[in-house]
């Protein structure tokens, strides 16, 4: 029996489980789903025509290396959406310290990106069999010519990827991993804050009470959350499947 | 336990091999007058100490989490007196310091539920460094000086909380306090950068590559008392994982670093929250 896909086990899940992760990405959306209403359209049906030869089918794998190539995945959608962001014609216009902050955005993500694929290379010795390869994604759900729909998405990346790295780094085994996790997942932070505080309208929405809890502690998601809700915003073309994960 | 004795004891262990790096810390310190002379005085104790903690087991979460709480009670504290003070403007200025003062509150209590009795007590604070500061306005020093003085502390303390739970989260794999530790880290963060982006807005600076939201090279940015260099030492590091980022991405030592925050020691970190602790 074929090992389910990650792009297929959405479209197979019972209509009311698919709502519910697809709630669970515009919870994690908080306000900004009100200018980023493309997440509904992003999560319709793809019945099984994308069905792919699930030999061919890339798993993240197990341990640490599963890991690594989880945030690798994140790292580049990140990446891949600020590269159509600061191509766009909202960036274009935008005023001088969103261009500003969006083109570090950028660059960090870039950077992020190639330091996993340089990572985990180094790590698997080059057995490249090992390491996720480039993903295709498909952001025409958003429209980079208009304000909200940039913003209001990169808020959601943002925030996804922080308790994306706070739920995974528990489940990391080495010490080294857990400090460049840390090193990245802060900078993630400083992005959100910064996204939110130029985006949002409220002057407490860099940190708000959406995403920080009554303890004061932030988000903190567990890879299956994380993945059916990216999967969930229809912009990941390339299957790929999380069978192997440590779950803690 | 006692606040001195503690932060004694959590540098005592890793004192002997580090000796010139705390000595730097001091060094940059000292243009701060003879309050550095002051808050030295834990370290000189622990000089030739015997270690006071041979951690092992379930109670090795302690050191991490009592370090953690020090800074939250020096935060909690600064965020407190700062509201109180009648020196921050109405509007985005007051909203981001209670929004960052419910946040810190909250994390000292949670941090004392975890520790139990094992917590460190709450030392005394004096924001004025020996009478080096006025953040308060508390000795007439003027609104604005002293406005200035509470975004240039509160940013020192946000990048070093953020770099200060960076480096004791492997003190604490394997235990169930990793999982918080990382979610107060990027909470930290958040405010880290909102900080840095007011304090960038009230000084005009918001296009300067110095006073963004994240950290660049190892630059404190404009307006940053020199005292608080120790804080963004490090933060230069383009090299990760072993792989030279600046060489194999192409992109600048500027955005590489800003790409990036660095750990902190424990013992950094304590040389810096001494400089506010009287006893």
């Amino acid at each position: 029996m074929k090992k389910p896909l990650i792009k297929v086990e959405t479209s197979v899940e019972t209509h009311s489980k698919q709502s519910n992760s697809r709630r669970q990405f515009l919870k994690m959306g908080g306000l900004a789903v009100a200018g980023t209403s493309m997440f509904l359209y992003g999560c319709s049906d793809d019945d099984d025509s994308m069905d792919p030869d699930p030999g061919m089918v890339f798993d993240l794998g197990s341990g640490d290396l599963g890991i690594l190539n989880y945030a690798y995945a994140l790292e580049q959608l990140e990446a891949a959406f600020y590269t159509q962001v600061i191509a766009g014609s909202y960036f274009a216009g935008a005023s001088a310290e969103e261009k500003l902050i969006l083109q570090d955005l950028y660059d960090h993500e870039e950077i992020h990106r190639e330091f996993f694929k340089a990572a985990i290379t180094g790590a698997v010795n080059g057995d490249t069999s090992k390491v996720l390869p480039e993903l295709e994604f498909d952001f025409s759900g958003v429209n980079f010519g208009d304000r909200d729909s940039v913003l209001g998405t990169a808020m959601v990346l943002e925030d996804t990827g922080v308790g994306a790295y706070n739920g995974a780094g528990p489940l990391l085994e080495t010490e080294a991993y857990l400090t460049l996790a840390g090193k990245i997942v802060s900078v993630e932070a400083r992005h959100a804050s910064a996204i939110r505080s130029i985006y949002l309208p409220g002057n407490t929405e860099f940190a708000g009470d959406d995403v920080i809890d009554a303890n004061g502690l932030d988000k903190s998601d567990l890879p299956p959350v994380v993945i059916s809700a990216v999967v969930a915003t229809g912009f990941v073309v390339t299957p790929f499947t999380a069978n192997q994960l440590p779950t803690g | 336990m006692n606040i001195i004795k503690f932060l004694d004891e959590f540098t005592s262990e890793s004192l002997t091999q580090k000796v010139s790096s705390r000595r730097d810390v001091f060094g940059t310190f000292s243009s701060l007058g003879k309050k550095a002379a002051l808050a030295a005085v834990p370290f000189g104790l622990a000089t030739g100490s015997s270690k006071a903690f041979a951690q092992t087991g379930s109670k090795a979460h302690e050191d991490p989490l009592n370090l953690a709480l020090t800074l939250e009670y020096l935060e909690a504290e600064f965020y407190v007196k700062a509201l109180d003070s009648g020196v921050l403007p109405a509007g985005r200025p007051q909203d981001v310091y209670n929004q960052i003062s419910k946040h810190e509150t909250a994390h000292v209590e949670f941090l004392k539920t975890a520790l139990g009795d094992d917590a460190v007590a709450k030392p005394t604070f004096d924001f004025t460094v020996g009478g080096m500061f006025d953040p308060f306005n508390e000795n007439g020093i003027g609104q604005e000086t002293a406005y200035a003085q509470l975004l240039a502390l509160a940013q020192a303390f946000e990048d070093t909380g953020v770099r200060a739970y960076k480096g004791q989260a492997p003190n604490l794999m394997g235990t169930p306090f990793l999982k918080p530790a990382l979610q107060i880290h990027s909470v930290e963060a958040r405010h880290a950068s909102e900080i840095r982006r007011l304090r960038a807005f009230v000084l005009g600076e918001v296009l300067n590559d110095n006073a963004l939201g994240w950290i660049t090279l190892n630059n404190r940015g404009p307006g940053m008392p020199e005292a608080t260099q120790p804080v963004y030492d490090g933060e230069e590091n383009v090299t990760q994982g072993g792989v030279n980022l600046v060489t194999a991405t192409g992109f600048s030592a500027t955005s590489v670093s800003q790409s990036f925050d660095e750990p902190m020691s424990g013992e950094t970190a304590v040389a810096i929250a001494s400089l506010f602790i009287v006893s």
